[in-house]
């Protein structure tokens, strides 16, 4: 079981962890940030670069540092590994740089994006942004594409992660999307406009950091913090059944899978429960959901969130 | 006049046929192999012969070749890379259209020393004439019994396959390269594993440059100590280069490697000096991506002495004042050339071929260009050379594969060595009086 310290917090870990799992089990204050690594899908991670830290101390057996920042999601830990991440003025400005150039080409139309809220660029852009920007040519822009009645493909806003790329290789049949073109006019799509149609498509919605993929039938609905989410469940032929309703009184706006503190669904939720169920004696409601690190819904207060940098920031 | 070992029957009537490649010596390196050696004794002599990867990093091939993962039961693949892409450098295109044969009897003889079964050459779509040579030149091996089943009667086998890339830059990178070449998108791979460990359909894989292994076959036929004689230090052995830019005989030209670079740009029998009497004003010694440098600079090193042609001379300094001998690609500029549109054309190239994987580099370099363009156009604003800088300084080192390095060192180069010239392009406020 190898030895790791990050931030200066030791931990041991199986074998085989990586960089980034180590911290999370140390905690959210020396977790590095992550928009596309994503534990419940393989080979997912390693483009967006937000997770980078510094190896100072390669291992026990190999104490050389590492030449160039890693990325945590992808880079296993070593026995003696040293490794810093917030404490490192170095990694913090790559970071920043990451978050720049994630941005230079976003919309920035939060105010209409149904993403917001629960937005994992916008929390980013909170903790590491500048708070104007330095690109001042047009934005990227690309053609509207349509891939069916329930999702909303928003290709401006998309980071290019993979996420639903993986989730659509790895989750449902018959992927029927994926990345088109190169650079940075390379954008996720279905082949001729197919629509995406097959029962665990919808978790496309649920793994988009941003608001590139989110829910038809909770377009323009309300504000993600207008609504107050409850853990439920209904006896479901196909998944688990194990859902998040967003409620606005009586009404169900919006299911998704249950995410935990890292902003991952814990369980693949099908299209029905996601499309279909909006009336809530379709469901037995086990009570509130906490949500936290990542939102600010939860208490409908920014300082009550868990995540250490609001508290630094003093909001 | 130094030693040729690669491109010294150059001008040999019909040396792309197997016939007169055979009058000339050629295939002496399977026989030899073959016949009277085992693999681990040749992977010896190209470890002794300290030659070094040809397409640009310059990593020793014997050590790469030892790392090569072994298991029982899993094939093993040598790929050989003919994705030459980077801007500037054309000596693989030139050796495989002239000599043919040489590429095909290396990827026999390194075939066998590192037991593989089934070898393909993965070249560029642009070079499409290229690979019907290559093929041809295929098809009289087999025919003569030098690939296939039971090469020259031993028990050795060997299939080798040509397959032509879509012609993008990035898949010159290794592992796009094996990604494109199992019928993928043609992204970089986020290593490790090496292809050593896990590459081609993920069992253990060789890339080598066309010219890194069209020289295993001298070293096989010399020996790898006789081969290391040639050069200085570390850089062993003779190098093509491909010269172009402002000077009187652009071409490729086979040199030993320790060559003084002012002899190479100056003297008759290589690039025969700058064109229509100019001066240098700058250089870019190897491939777009590495560092270019000013005349001064490029003939002497900082501490004044001579800067010869090797991996080690050339990147004397650091990136401060050196640069990196790269692919070879060896482009002069003159004194009227200007730098900020150079970097323009550049930079406009790594944008259009970054594969967008990661974000520094797809969001960075299309950034990058915009700047340029501006600058370059005359309408920079001040804090644009600043900016340059900053967006180059977090692309580099952040990114999965070389490229985002690639593009960000032209870019830190010129503003290092040329500031003067981006600021004199942008336009002067008036002053209100």
């Amino acid at each position: 079981m190898p030895k790791v310290t990050i931030d200066g917090h030791t931990i041991q870990v199986p074998d085989g962890t990586t960089i980034l799992q180590a911290a999370r089990m140390i905690g959210p204050e020396v977790a590095p940030p992550t928009m596309c690594y994503y534990s419940k899908l393989k080979t997912s991670g390693g483009y967006c670069r937000t997770c980078i830290v510094k190896v100072t101390k390669g291992s026990d057996k190999d104490p050389r540092p590492m030449p160039k920042p890693v990325a945590s999601c992808r880079t296993m830990v070593m026995d003696g590994m040293e490794v810093v991440n917030n404490t490192s003025p170095e990694i913090v400005d790559a970071r920043k740089g990451v978050v720049e150039f994630l941005l230079i080409n976003h919309p920035l139309d939060c105010p209409v994006c149904d993403q917001a809220g629960e937005c994992h660029l916008q929390d980013l852009g909170y903790e590491h942004g500048l708070s104007s920007t330095r690109y001042d040519f047009e934005r990227r822009t690309f053609e509207r594409k349509d891939i069916g009645d329930k999702i909303q493909l928003h290709m401006n806003r998309c980071i290019l992660c993979y996420r639903c790329v993986k989730t659509a290789d790895q989750v449902t049949d018959g992927r029927s999307h994926g990345v088109m073109n190169r650079g940075d006019v390379a954008e996720i799509s279905t082949y001729i406009e197919k629509a995406i149609d097959n029962d665990f498509s919808g978790n496309v919605i649920d793994v988009c950091p941003v608001g590139a993929l989110t829910d038809k039938t909770f377009r323009f609905k309300s504000r993600v913090w207008f609504t107050k989410p409850v853990d439920a469940h209904r006896d479901c032929p196909k998944c688990s059944g194990k859902t998040t309703l967003w409620l606005k009184g009586e009404d169900v706006l919006r299911v998704t899978a249950r995410k935990d503190q890292w902003g991952e669904v814990e369980e693949w939720i099908c299209n029905e429960c996601r499309f279909d169920k909006k009336k809530t004696k379709d469901w037995i409601i086990e009570g509130p959901r906490k949500i936290d690190h990542h939102s600010v819904i939860s208490q409908n207060h920014y300082n009550k969130l868990a995540n250490p940098h609001y508290k630094k920031l003093g909001k | 006049m130094g030693k040729k070992l690669l491109i010294h029957n150059e001008h040999v009537a019909n040396i792309h046929t197997l016939e007169v490649y055979k009058q000339h010596g050629g295939y002496a390196s399977v026989e030899k192999a073959i016949k009277t050696m085992t693999p681990e004794a040749i992977v010896e002599e190209v470890k002794k012969s300290g030659l070094r990867g040809r397409g640009g990093a310059g990593f020793p091939t014997g050590m790469k070749w030892s790392f090569l993962a072994k298991p029982e039961g899993v094939p093993r693949y040598l790929v050989c890379n003919a994705d030459e892409s980077e801007p500037g450098t054309f000596k693989d295109r030139y050796l495989m259209e002239k000599i043919p044969h040489a590429l095909v009897e290396g990827m026999i003889t390194s075939s066998f020393a590192l037991g593989v079964h089934t070898a393909y050459i993965y070249i560029r779509g642009e070079y499409f004439y290229v690979s019907r040579i290559l093929e041809k030149a295929i098809e009289e091996a087999y025919a003569a019994g030098l690939l296939g089943k039971n090469i020259l009667g031993s028990d050795y086998s060997l299939d080798l396959y040509v397959q032509v890339g879509g012609g993008a830059y990035i898949c010159g990178e290794e592992t796009a390269l094996l990604e494109s070449l199992e019928g993928k998108r043609g992204n970089p791979r986020i290593k490790p594993p090496f292809p050593a460990i896990a590459g081609l359909y993920g069992c253990p894989t060789v890339v080598n440059n066309v010219e890194t292994i069209a020289a295993v076959v001298p070293i096989v036929m010399m020996g790898g100590d006789e081969y290391a004689k040639i050069g200085i230090g570390r850089s062993t052995g003779t190098k093509l280069i491909s010269a172009s830019g402002h000077i009187n005989k652009p071409g490729v030209y086979e040199i030993e490697l320790g060559l003084p670079v002012e002899e190479f740009v100056y003297s008759e029998e290589y690039c025969g000096g700058i064109w229509k009497g100019k001066k240098m004003k700058a250089c870019i010694p190897g491939g777009s991506s590495v560092p270019i440098i000013p005349a001064e600079l490029l003939l002497k090193t900082a501490a004044g002495e001579p800067r010869l042609m090797t991996y080690e001379s050339l990147s004397d300094g650091g990136f401060a004042t050196g640069s990196m001998l790269g692919s070879g690609g060896f482009m002069v500029y003159d004194e009227d050339t200007s730098i900020p549109m150079n970097l323009y054309t550049l930079n406009r190239f790594y944008h259009h071929e970054s594969c967008g994987q990661c974000s520094p580099c797809r969001e960075g370099t299309g950034w990058m260009e915009k700047v340029a363009h501006r600058l370059a156009e005359g309408h920079g604003k001040p804090s644009d050379i600043d900016l340059l800088w900053d967006i180059q300084k977090r692309i580099e080192g952040n990114t999965i594969c070389p490229l985002g390095d690639a593009a960000a060192w032209p870019v830190a180069s010129a503003i290092r060595h040329f500031r003067q010239e981006f600021e004199a392009l942008i336009p002067k406020k008036e002053v209100a009086h």
